[in-house]
């Protein structure tokens, strides 16, 4: 390369890159691992879909917040406490009996963090990223959430800032659950759009 | 290689029942020390065009987090905080990190636009809009008509925010394209989310 020192491919372990680098980071002060861990805990074990079950059964409960919800997702949110990095600018898109929504960001990995946690694999994945926008009635079916017609499938490619989050339709037969309850039956991947409930 | 929207052979999605969220060690602390170096302000306008610009078959065999790990090296040297010397030292071996950046600097943002020029409702064409630089332009919708469908805020353009020490901000969109005018053929309509620069008038268009 032009550059003289720029190295392409690697052909060293990923451990130990990380471990290089690491290093490096901590004796110029740019990494503190004992700062930073409580952010990575955060994310590995207190936020996730747990968090976006609850926006969903309020929703179900709760007429006024529904309508909040839609017209202003990230303060209707915030309202049960759940904001923060990759999700400033939330939009909730609600799925009906003829209308089914799934989110993808086909650039990166585009996610809404504060209610979902960190991405999957598989949502950060070239198959689901070069699929779901070219074919999703296929790629919904093939992941077990058949969408039959005439139902319009809309997708969402999450391309600049806004991040989505899917409100499923409430189950049939749930009408005697308490809000807790409506909460253990939203999945994470029914609020992407890939499962229905 | 990441501008993957429509294309082909990628063949299933693999999906990992009870997916933890770090596979392991080595991937935390790679999340770790991308987030720091982030928190710090050290990546500002690098880390995705970095990911971007990582060799295509580098990129499509590579787990997730060596992609921000790999970023992360490549835009702390690419910024001045680290050297490539520093990193073959320390890892003792040549540091793989992203190709360079082809697009030029840029010396001035051009002017801040903050109110919507597009309506709801209104018919739009994205511009062919094939930069060597960094762009969130998915290349499946260039060239094609679509229909704007909400108003989002005023954003910094990312395709000089990743080349220049100033921003420009701009409205952004979601618009509405239908499956036939992106695959030529029926199918279901995709919305996608763009900044104003990236948009053109039906009238301006010279295909209509």
């Amino acid at each position: 390369m032009d550059d003289g020192h720029h190295h392409p491919l690697p052909s060293t372990p990923v451990e130990d890159r990380v471990a290089a680098l690491e290093s490096l980071l901590v004796e110029k002060g740019i990494l503190n691992p004992a700062a930073i861990d409580a952010v990575v805990e955060h994310y590995e074990h207190a936020v996730g879909p747990m968090n976006g079950a609850k926006v969903v059964a309020r929703a179900w409960v709760d007429e006024a917040y529904r309508e909040r919800l839609l017209t202003d997702a990230t303060a209707a949110i915030a309202e049960l406490g759940f904001s923060g990095p990759e999700g400033d600018h939330m939009v909730v898109v609600e799925n009906t009996p003829v209308v089914h929504n799934v989110v993808v960001c086909t650039l990166c990995s585009c996610y809404p963090w504060p209610v979902l946690g960190l991405p999957p694999n598989w949502y950060k994945s070239p198959p689901y990223r070069s699929r779901m926008v070219r074919e999703p009635r296929v790629l919904l079916s093939e992941m077990g959430c058949p969408v039959p017609e005439p139902s319009e499938i809309r997708v969402w490619d999450s391309s600049a800032e806004i991040r989505y989050l899917v409100l499923p339709m409430r189950p049939e037969g749930s009408g005697g659950l308490s809000e807790d309850e409506l909460a253990g039956l939203v999945t994470r991947d029914a609020m992407i759009g890939v499962a229905h409930l | 290689m990441h501008d993957l929207g429509g294309m082909q052979g990628f063949g299933p999605v693999e999906v990992e029942p009870e997916e933890p969220v770090f596979h392991s060690d080595w991937e935390r602390r790679a999340y770790r020390l991308t987030v720091s170096a982030l928190l710090a302000g050290h990546l500002n306008g690098r880390f995705r065009h970095a990911i971007e610009r990582m060799d295509p078959t580098w990129y499509l065999e590579s787990p997730y987090y060596e992609h921000w790990l790999t970023a992360t090296a490549t835009g702390l040297v690419e910024g001045g905080f680290i050297t490539q010397a520093e990193l073959d030292e320390r890892l003792g071996a040549p540091y793989p990190v992203a190709r360079p950046v082809r697009a030029p600097r840029l010396d001035d943002p051009g002017p801040s636009v903050e109110i919507h020029r597009y309506r709801i409702g209104e018919a739009v064409r994205v511009r062919e809009w094939h930069p060597v630089g960094h762009t969130r332009a998915p290349r499946y919708v260039q060239g094609k008509p679509g229909v704007v469908v909400r108003l989002d805020g005023v954003f910094s353009l990312p395709d000089v925010e990743y080349h220049c020490d100033a921003i420009r901000l701009e409205p952004t969109y979601s618009v509405r394209f239908e499956a036939v005018d992106l695959w030529g053929a029926a199918g279901d309509p995709v919305h996608v989310d763009l900044w104003e620069s990236y948009l053109q008038s039906r009238e301006e268009s010279v295909h209509g």
